[in-house]
């Protein structure tokens, strides 16, 4: 069973958040299936990460999750409903920051709350209290004292902190990361890993996180499943069975690179096929 | 770097301007250019004391014309730019029709309007609006009409409306180029406004150089192209500075990327 197997992240009774049964998604008639058979359940609290070669339905996997797309075939179930349409319980992050660049750093991490309800129509009376919400968010990532600079005063790794908080203002279960990390230096970017474990560890929202970076995969997820070429299917269900909480200093560890390792040889048998 | 050039060469334009008179003088003085075919700057500067009056009076029309003009074509423009912009539909069904308007000469339009509303200045208001409104319509809608993917998802995962969207993050950001339009469009007014006042007026810097031409007076009629150019480029300043008040997020966001 899938649910009982030992993880890391403890409670094995865990209540499923989101599930795939035999999903296939096509985005028109004559293209084929962007991800086919995709069968999955994500434990609430569960991290999980998806890692597979460019174009075999990783961000395809995203926007059925977030509801933006219905499967083709077969059912999306999150948060105990079969999904139709949008649903507000997730925040999304992707590689590109995309900041209102009109807008300081505190008032684009208003922006969910101006849309999603119940704080759109709170946001006046409560303001001061939201906005002390986000200010120790940003905290939370190293961002405190630059709430009123706006995106160009920010580098590019402030910029991925900021739009992390603006995907997590709102308090969602469900938090949505499609190669957050992509754009960074390497030191930025276990840097990030950190803030991004740390918030995980602090609020155990849901995490899938999408990555080609497969020690990224393996330091920061329960879970990572490997999917194949286009169309994508999930190959593997790999359990990331290393203790928490994770130090950086795991990834230089013999049972790290063993992950790594095993996980590469599954990407390799797919470049080969 | 292009934000800091301009405060040291600030002299530059006026040397130049100062240089360029100064040849022309020396020009007409030194072969002795007839005043009735190309007048020397003292004799258009003579024009413009002595028939200061009238020139105020046809200038102070030609200004209320053309920002008149102006006034309905950024009405009309926001409203048409915001349609177009806010809906795949309408930006396939309006784009292309927008597309042959604008390659009409709008002269061609002065006829037309004068037998409507006969000789004067509805027609000049007309044709400085129909020349005025379709870089601020262009503009306007591709302001809206171009969302990063992702953002859009971002806020569709949030269960945004379009609306919301449009409000948002379509409005904020179609305002730089609403403004960079405002400048183009107010400058393509005057000359709306100057074309039909030449051919269909009694009023008007267009009419005045009209007649002064006709009656040889040659001064005269360079005196009305300089006070046009000059309300021309007063304008067009002014518009450039609104701009850069009103929309600083979005140069400054581009300076930090050079
Ligand atoms: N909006 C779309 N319309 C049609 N095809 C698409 C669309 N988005 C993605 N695809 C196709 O679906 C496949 C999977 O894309 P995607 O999920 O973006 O891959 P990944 O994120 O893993 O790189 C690709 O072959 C891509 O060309
Ligand atoms: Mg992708």
């Amino acid at each position: 069973m899938l649910n009982t197997a030992e993880t890391s992240s403890g409670d094995a009774q865990a209540r499923v958040l989101v599930d795939f049964d035999r999903v296939d998604l096509a985005y028109d008639d004559t293209g084929g299936n962007a991800i086919e058979d995709v069968s999955l359940s994500i434990r609430e609290g569960e991290f999980v990460a998806i890692v597979g070669p460019s174009g075999c339905g990783k961000s395809t996997f995203m926007k059925l999750v977030s509801g933006l797309k219905p499967p083709t075939q077969g059912n999306v179930v999150v948060d105990g409903r079969e999904v139709s349409g949008p649903l507000k319980i997730v925040g999304m992050a992707f590689q590109a920051p995309t900041l209102l660049p009109w807008r300081t750093a505190m008032d684009n991490l208003m922006l969910p709350l101006e849309i999603v309800e119940p704080y759109r129509s709170t946001l006046k009376q409560k303001r001061g209290e939201y906005e002390a919400r986000a200010r120790s968010l940003l905290k939370t990532v190293g961002l405190e004292g630059n709430e009123n600079k706006f995106p160009w005063e920010l580098s590019g790794g402030m910029q991925q902190r900021a739009s992390i908080c603006r995907a997590l203002i709102h308090q969602p279960k469900l938090l949505l990361l499609d190669e957050p990390f992509g754009a960074l230096d390497a030191f930025t970017r276990e840097e990030l890993w950190c803030v991004l474990r740390d918030l995980w560890t602090e609020k155990r929202f849901t995490v899938v996180l999408v990555t080609h970076d497969l020690r990224e995969a393996a330091f920061l997820a329960d879970t990572v499943y490997v999917m194949s070429k286009r169309p994508g299917r999930i190959l593997v269900r790999k359990e990331i069975d290393l203790p928490r909480p994770r130090d950086l200093d795991i990834t230089y560890e013999e049972r790290f690179t063993d992950i790594v390792l095993e996980l590469r040889e599954h990407i390799g048998r797919i470049r080969k096929t | 770097m292009a934000s800091t050039k301009p405060r040291k060469d600030a002299w530059a334009p006026w040397v130049f301007t100062a240089v360029i008179i100064i040849l022309w003088q020396a020009i007409c003085s030194g072969f002795t250019v007839s005043e009735f075919i190309f007048p020397s700057p003292a004799a258009v500067v003579k024009s413009l004391v002595e028939f200061a009056g009238p020139i105020a009076d046809h200038a102070w029309q030609t200004f209320w014309t053309t920002v008149a003009g102006f006034g309905i074509g950024v009405g009309v423009g926001l409203v048409l730019g915001f349609i177009i912009g806010s809906s795949r539909f309408m930006y396939n069904a309006l784009y292309p029709l927008m597309i042959g308007f604008n390659s009409i000469p709008k002269a061609a339009f002065v006829p037309i309007l004068v037998v409507w509303f006969g000789i004067g200045t509805v027609p000049a208001i007309l044709t400085a609006f129909l020349i005025s409104f379709f870089p601020i319509v262009v503009n306007v809608a591709t302001g809206l009409a171009t969302l990063e993917p992702e953002l859009e998802d971002v806020l569709r995962s949030l269960g945004a409306k379009r609306l919301d969207v449009l409000i948002k993050v379509g409005l904020p950001r179609s305002l730089p180029y609403f403004f960079a339009s405002l400048k183009v469009a107010i400058t393509l007014a005057f000359v709306g406004a100057v074309v039909s006042e030449t051919v269909a007026a009694n009023k008007g810097i267009g009419y005045l150089m009209m007649s002064a031409g006709s009656s040889m007076r040659m001064g005269l009629v360079f005196a009305g192209l300089i006070v046009i150019s000059a309300m021309a480029m007063v304008m067009y300043v002014a518009f450039a500075m609104l701009e850069k008040r009103m929309t600083g997020w979005a140069t400054r966001g581009m300076d930090s990327k050079l």
